[in-house]
């Protein structure tokens, strides 16, 4: 008797909470089987390579502070990502905000500073023009979505192309305000001005692996996700953008001003991308990084978008994503060369990426699975019969 | 005069376009479908770096090496749109974040980039490239020469796929079914389509195009491999879709008009003209020129009349219709 094997979805009327932890956990582990298969296949001893990613992101001496510097801006990204695709809004510029925001916050930094210990005052002028020149950056997708429905998604990645231009132009092409003219490298090589020391941002040692420094962005990134957390969830703004990113006809019913809205979440999201930018000049590069090989190929703003969709767009789950993939950026780093190509980070991050996206489907259907004899076969006798 | 500037633009502007147009043409199919594919960058980087290796390690004659070459990328573009086609056709995943993460997952710092390197590609003269072919009495005529006929075979060819994809969806049965799918999937299903098969295939096909694409840029434009070479272009691409209304022959306008700006930095800088902060603006104007045109289509009346495929962006589960 033939049996035949029935495969069905079944939508899921709740959502289990366990499910919520388990799948992305899954998602993980699935992920680092199926790399392990294209690292066997590509002639690499995937258990070695592991081992070696895990000692170079966390284990080693100094490898938690590389960590730090690689997740901080990571973790600002991210956020900005979170906290528009929340809302179906997918500003996918951070790249770009985050450059606009270094180029304004440095212009501060360079304008304010001065000599002696780190100021309140410059490194919060800094912070202020990060966001700002963030914020400005992402007005332009937010209000070309608002009032001509111009597709976010196009907008705001060209929008990142011209950023690095600027970027590029500001340090290699011009005389501008930012760049190194004083001295004999600035006549070799083109780089960014120094920032004064009041205007470096200072960190916290923690004593760990013989010392490690907590930059203060990493602090803000942490202010800044409870910020967001509190505004999605505790105010008549989160609720509003919520029902905005499941209905647009729903939100306009209930009295939502549209436009307004969608301008102030990618005002929001752009401001977070502009401070990840300060934080680059003020916690790590200090001076405007215009290096096309520089803060340019780090793509921090596309792995944002890795992180904010692992963290499932809660802001704290992007802090603590943030750090995880940080930890795989840096280990990259550290191992890069013939055994590690460049690139292999990349590769781990989608295939990471695609495992969750595809383990969503477990969590909003059931999948039952059921062994049943034909159907046909088993009711011919009980017809004969009759 | 076959010098001028705009003689050499309007040329030029065919060569850089002829990439955006394979992109384009492959990414309205699957859009055609209902299925939007925001990976065509990286499925396009894929096929350029798989079609650069094969011209570096095949020894065959060139036309050979160089059709087997568009082979591999072809089916390189299409291995990596199968994992979106499973992601969103198959596991029901969001067809924006799926595309995004294939654009990550293969594109300027993941599977290209690895491969690049894992197979000592990067800093190499490519061994065969695609060149003019035609009669030089031919290109060497007046204006039209250098236009028309001073083409690599890639330009006809993507002339030909015009005519095929503008009649295979006006013309022909498949075409037919193909607009139902994208237009309301339940309707088609209802009449017997099968609508995972048309978007499965269309999605695959779409990545075949976009390797072709990628494949373009290292073996006929700029004959190396660089990390990221394409720059940006799958995303013209997809906005070119958009502007054309999802229609072929205004594909091929659009590419063109694109392509002209892509080759317009370049050629200032060949030709030491400065005009203000050039590199700036001549390098900016193709991301600035799409958004602009993107903001015209999109405002108003246009986006009305000529629509996107209604069901563009929506898994079809026959249950839930």
């Amino acid at each position: 008797m033939s049996r035949r094997t029935h495969i069905a979805l079944e939508q899921r009327l709740s959502r289990p909470r366990w499910l919520t932890v388990a799948v992305p956990v899954g998602s993980v582990v699935f992920a680092f089987v199926v790399v392990a298969v294209v690292l066997l296949a590509t002639g690499h001893n995937p258990l070695r390579e592991y081992r070696q990613l895990f000692d170079a992101a966390f284990l080693q001496r100094g490898a938690l502070e590389q960590t730090l510097i690689a997740a901080t801006p990571l973790a600002f990204t991210g956020l900005a990502a979170a906290a528009a695709f929340r809302m179906k809004l997918y500003n996918i510029g951070a790249e770009g905000q985050m450059y606009i925001g270094a180029i304004t916050a440095a212009a501060a930094g360079l304008y304010l500073g001065g000599s002696g210990g780190a100021s309140p005052f410059v490194i919060g002028a800094m912070v202020a023009a990060g966001c700002i020149g963030g914020l400005g950056w992402a007005l332009i997708p937010g209000i070309l979505r608002a009032f001509f429905k111009t597709n976010e998604i196009l907008t705001s990645l060209l929008l990142n192309y011209v950023a690095g231009y600027v970027l590029t132009y500001l340090i290699f092409e011009s005389q501008s305000y930012w760049r190194q003219t004083k001295g004999f490298n600035a006549s070799v090589f083109p780089t960014g001005k120094p920032l004064p020391s009041s205007a470096v941002w200072p960190t916290w040692t923690i004593h760990l692996q013989g010392g490690i420094g907590l930059p203060l962005g990493a602090g803000l990134a942490v202010v800044v996700a409870a910020i967001v957390w509190l505004l999605y969830s505790r105010t008549r703004f989160g609720v509003e953008a919520q029902v905005l990113g499941d209905s647009e006809r729903a939100a306009r019913y209930s009295g939502v001003r549209v436009r307004r809205k969608i301008i102030a979440v990618m005002a929001l999201s752009g401001a977070i991308a502009g401070l990840g930018g300060a934080s680059q000049d003020g916690d790590f590069r200090h001076a405007l990084d215009g290096d096309p090989n520089g803060l340019q190929k780090q793509g921090f703003g596309y792995t944002g978008i890795v992180v904010a969709a692992l963290g499932r767009y809660n802001p704290f789950a992007v802090v603590l994503i943030a750090f995880l993939i940080g930890g795989l950026e840096n280990a990259g780093n550290t191992l890069q060369g013939p055994s590690f190509p460049a690139g292999l980070v990349g590769v781990i991050q989608g295939i990471i990426l695609f495992c969750a996206l595809g383990g969503e489907l477990l969590t909003r259907y059931r999948v039952r699975v059921t062994w049943r004899r034909d159907t046909r076969a088993a009711l011919a006798p009980a017809e004969a019969a009759r | 005069m076959n010098h001028s500037l705009l003689v050499v633009l309007l040329a030029s502007g065919i060569a850089y376009g002829t990439p955006l147009l394979f992109a384009s043409l492959g990414e309205l199919l699957a859009e055609r479908a209902g299925v939007l594919n925001l990976g065509v960058e990286g499925m396009m980087l894929v096929g350029a770096v798989m079609g650069f290796w094969t011209v570096q390690r095949v020894g065959a004659g060139t036309p050979l090496t160089l059709t087997l070459a568009m082979v591999i990328a072809a089916v390189a573009g299409t291995l990596m749109a199968a994992i979106h086609a499973f992601l969103v056709i198959t596991l029901r995943a969001s067809q924006i974040v799926s595309g995004l993460a294939l654009t990550i997952f293969a594109g300027a710092a993941g599977l290209s980039s690895y491969l690049g390197n894992d197979l000592n590609l990067a800093d190499q003269p490519a061994r065969h490239s695609f060149a003019p072919f035609l009669p030089s009495t031919l290109q060497k005529l007046p204006v039209l020469g250098p236009i028309l006929f001073g083409q690599t075979i890639l330009v006809y060819v993507s002339w030909a796929c015009v005519v095929a994809i503008a009649l295979y969806l006006s013309r022909t049965r498949t075409g037919l079914n193909l607009r139902a799918v994208g237009e309301s999937p339940a309707a088609a299903d209802t009449m017997g389509v099968n609508v995972s098969l048309y978007r499965y295939g269309h999605t695959l096909a779409g990545g075949a195009f976009a390797g072709v694409a990628g494949a373009t840029v290292t073996l006929a434009i700029t004959p190396q491999w660089v990390d990221g070479i394409t720059g940006g272009a799958g995303w013209i691409a997809i906005a070119l879709v958009i502007f054309a209304f999802w229609r072929p022959e205004i594909c091929l306008v659009g590419a063109y008009f694109f392509g002209a700006m892509q080759a317009l930095a370049p050629e200032l800088q060949a030709r030491n003209i400065q005009l203000g902060p050039t590199v700036l603006w001549s390098n900016s104007l193709p991301y600035v020129m799409t958004i602009v045109v993107l903001v015209a289509v999109s405002s108003g009346t246009a986006r009305r009349r000529l629509g996107a495929p209604a069901a563009l962006g929506t898994p079809y589960v026959r249950e839930e219709h």
